[in-house]
């Protein structure tokens, strides 16, 4: 049925596809090039170029890592986290044997599990910084995208609430985060927590801070509606519910996506920065602790953190891209 | 109270802008019968979608009302369907979507989901586009859109079916064949019909009665020309009818004579408004 299927396949693999195919080679292999070489050029001049200035900077920590170092490093963390699994496990095993033990002995003993007093791995550190930015993320734009089709349908509100927004948008985390600590402190008090209070506090600065892009892009979505389809929902007589599920909703959400994207990544940054700061568990403290700790190999282990949060504010970016694909109704809209 | 179906009684509209109010309209007067053609033609920026747009109730009078069957207007309703110039089709919905939102508002209640099916593909089928219900407007041309357009304004039974310029955007071609289906569809269903129009041919083949304006600002009914030709009209037949060709003279005559734009006067002033309308329109079009 869909002419375009073929279009289906992912745009790095098509050329490959179509060159097996035998489908025009000289095109095919200019695609190539465009699509895969050009990135791997670009890829191997940042290397050349990262490992020849390294080599020229000297510091407190010794010379500054090359890609080499870096990579070293990032296979270390990844056997610590291997080992570190490893010790837990036989820690586990241990305490259950020597409770199966005591069990035995005396059937009223009570068991304590007690939990294993390792310190976080670099990849525990960034599950908890994936799942604090997702659950800040998540709130934000659970808050911000109704209350931005509030305020973009009425013009008034709009006016009352934009000179909040560009007051409280500019706002850096490391401003919010003083305050936020104290209120959670204050404020949060169980003496069974379901939240580590760290963990509050990192993500509800993460919520303050990327609230307003979905909420601002959201409000100017839905306030800029064409007035032609306002006019057919007019006609209409739409109640207000059908008005926004049926109207509102699927034209504002190229710039809800927009404003949603700008937030997700705002965030990420926020999150590092205020783990730093408040030495929230996650891939901000982890910097943080190389930093404090100074060793020789701290300088190429901050790198492979620097890469690695790259590369998941990058993935993130993709994820909100292909869930605004999947949601879009405008299949023609060139996303990227 | 009059008795007639559709009455404009003394209507004026000021818009309010920067430099002061700008009187539109003044003291508009017209009666419709039930199932009445009525085409309104007029240079551009002289008022003919503001007159519209008050009978559909996008618009407030500043004096004087629209009265339907003895109701006052005062907001739109399906009653008073409107086929944009635009087409204004959603377009994140399939061509039978479109319709489904208008028919299940309109017969919520009166209607089984079955009878709405039926009801959808009638109309669909009324002006040839059943074969593309589950294709969205950006996969259809722009004379099938317009014909969409028509069938969503045609399944909400109203009272009034109001027109602007539904063809304009159209190649000559594709107008004449949409033309037509309208003759057949309006003789079948005895709608009561307004339609704006810029294209003479147009609006004497199409009407029982041409309302000319004469040009803003202040802009009114200039005269109103019945045209007495026999139904079912041809167009190949009406090319050299004298009586046709004597109404499409009548038309031309007032337009450009006795309507000729005066530039240096009012209507350099308006003729900008109309542009930055205009120009604001197609900016929504590209939008939309
Ligand atoms: N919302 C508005 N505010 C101010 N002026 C308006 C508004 N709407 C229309 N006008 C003015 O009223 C006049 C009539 O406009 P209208 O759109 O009814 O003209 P029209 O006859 O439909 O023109 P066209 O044939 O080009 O569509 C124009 O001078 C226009 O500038
Ligand atoms: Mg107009």
């Amino acid at each position: 049925m869909n002419p375009n299927l073929s279009l289906k396949t992912p745009r790095a693999v098509a050329p490959f596809v179509k060159l097996a195919r035998g489908e025009s080679p000289r095109a095919q292999l200019d695609v190539l090039f465009r699509t895969v070489g050009l990135p791997i050029i670009g890829l191997l001049v940042f290397l050349m170029l990262w490992s020849g200035v390294a080599a020229k900077i000297d510091t407190s920590l010794g010379q500054f890592p090359g890609p080499a170092q870096v990579w070293n490093q990032a296979e270390a963390l990844y056997v610590e986290h291997v080992t570190e699994r490893d010790k837990a496990a036989a820690f586990y095993e241990r305490q259950e044997e020597r409770i199966a033990e005591r069990l035995a002995n005396d059937p009223d003993y009570e068991p304590r599990i007690h939990d294993y007093p390792g310190k976080p791995t670099f990849f525990d550190q960034i599950v908890t910084s994936l799942i604090t930015v997702l659950s800040g993320f998540v709130i934000a734009s659970i808050l911000a995208i109704p209350l931005g089709i509030v305020i973009g349908l009425s013009s008034n509100l709009y006016s009352a609430v934009n000179p909040l927004v560009q007051i409280f948008k500019p706002v850096s985390p490391l401003a919010w985060l003083p305050l936020v600590t104290i209120v959670v402190s204050a404020v949060y008090v169980t003496d069974d927590p379901m939240f580590e209070k760290s963990f509050l506090t990192s993500m509800i600065t993460v919520v303050l801070c990327s609230l307003w892009p979905t909420m601002i892009n959201t409000a100017v979505g839905v306030n800029s509606i064409s007035s032609d389809l306002l006019n057919v929902s007019k006609v209409l007589r739409l109640g207000w519910l059908t008005h926004v599920v049926k109207i509102v909703l699927p034209s504002s959400i190229p710039m809800i996506f927009t404003g949603l994207r700008l937030s997700l990544g705002i965030a990420w940054m926020v999150l590092i920065a205020a783990e730093m700061l408040a030495q929230s568990p996650g891939l901000g403290k982890f910097v943080w602790d190389e930093f404090q700790n100074g060793s020789s190999d701290s300088l190429a282990r901050i790198m492979v953190a620097v890469l690695v949060i790259g590369l998941i504010g990058f993935f993130l970016d993709r994820g909100m891209l292909a869930l605004q694909r999947a949601v879009s109704w405008d299949k023609t809209a060139t996303l990227r | 109270m009059s008795d007639s179906h559709l009455e404009l009684t003394g209507v004026d509209i000021e818009f309010p802008t920067p430099k002061g109010p700008f009187q539109a309209l003044d003291d508009i007067n017209l009666k419709v019968d039930e199932g009445e053609f009525i085409s309104l033609i007029g240079h551009s920026g002289c008022g003919k979608s503001t007159v519209l747009n008050i009978v559909a109730g996008l618009h407030q009078a500043t004096r004087g009302g629209v009265l339907l069957d003895g109701r006052e207007v005062d907001q739109p309703g399906p009653e008073r369907a409107v086929v944009f110039q635009n087409h204004s089709l959603l377009p994140w919905l399939t061509v039978y979507q479109n319709v489904e939102l208008a028919v299940k508002k309109v017969f919520k209640g009166r209607m089984s989901r079955a009878e709405m099916r039926d009801w959808i593909n009638h109309n669909l089928a009324l002006v040839h586009m059943d074969h593309a219900a589950h294709k969205r407007p950006d996969e259809i041309s722009g004379g099938m859109k317009q014909r969409v357009g028509i069938a969503r304004a045609l399944a909400m039974q109203p009272k009034v079916l109001l027109m602007d310029e539904p063809f304009g955007a159209l190649d000559a071609l594709t107008r004449a064949h949409l033309q037509d289906s309208l003759m057949e569809i309006q003789a079948d269903l005895g709608n009561t019909v307004i339609m704006i129009t810029h294209d003479v041919d147009e609006a004497v083949l199409l009407s029982d009665r041409i309302v000319m304006m004469t040009n803003g600002p202040a802009a009114t009914v200039g005269e109103i020309l019945p045209i007495d030709l026999p139904r079912p009209r041809d167009r190949l037949a009406l090319a050299d009818d004298p009586a046709y060709n004597h109404y499409r003279h009548e038309v031309l005559t007032f337009l450009y004579e006795k309507q000729k734009k005066v530039e240096e006067i009012a209507g350099s002033s308006a003729e900008t408004a109309t542009s930055q309308t205009k120009a604001s329109g197609k900016a929504k079009e590209r939008v939309a």
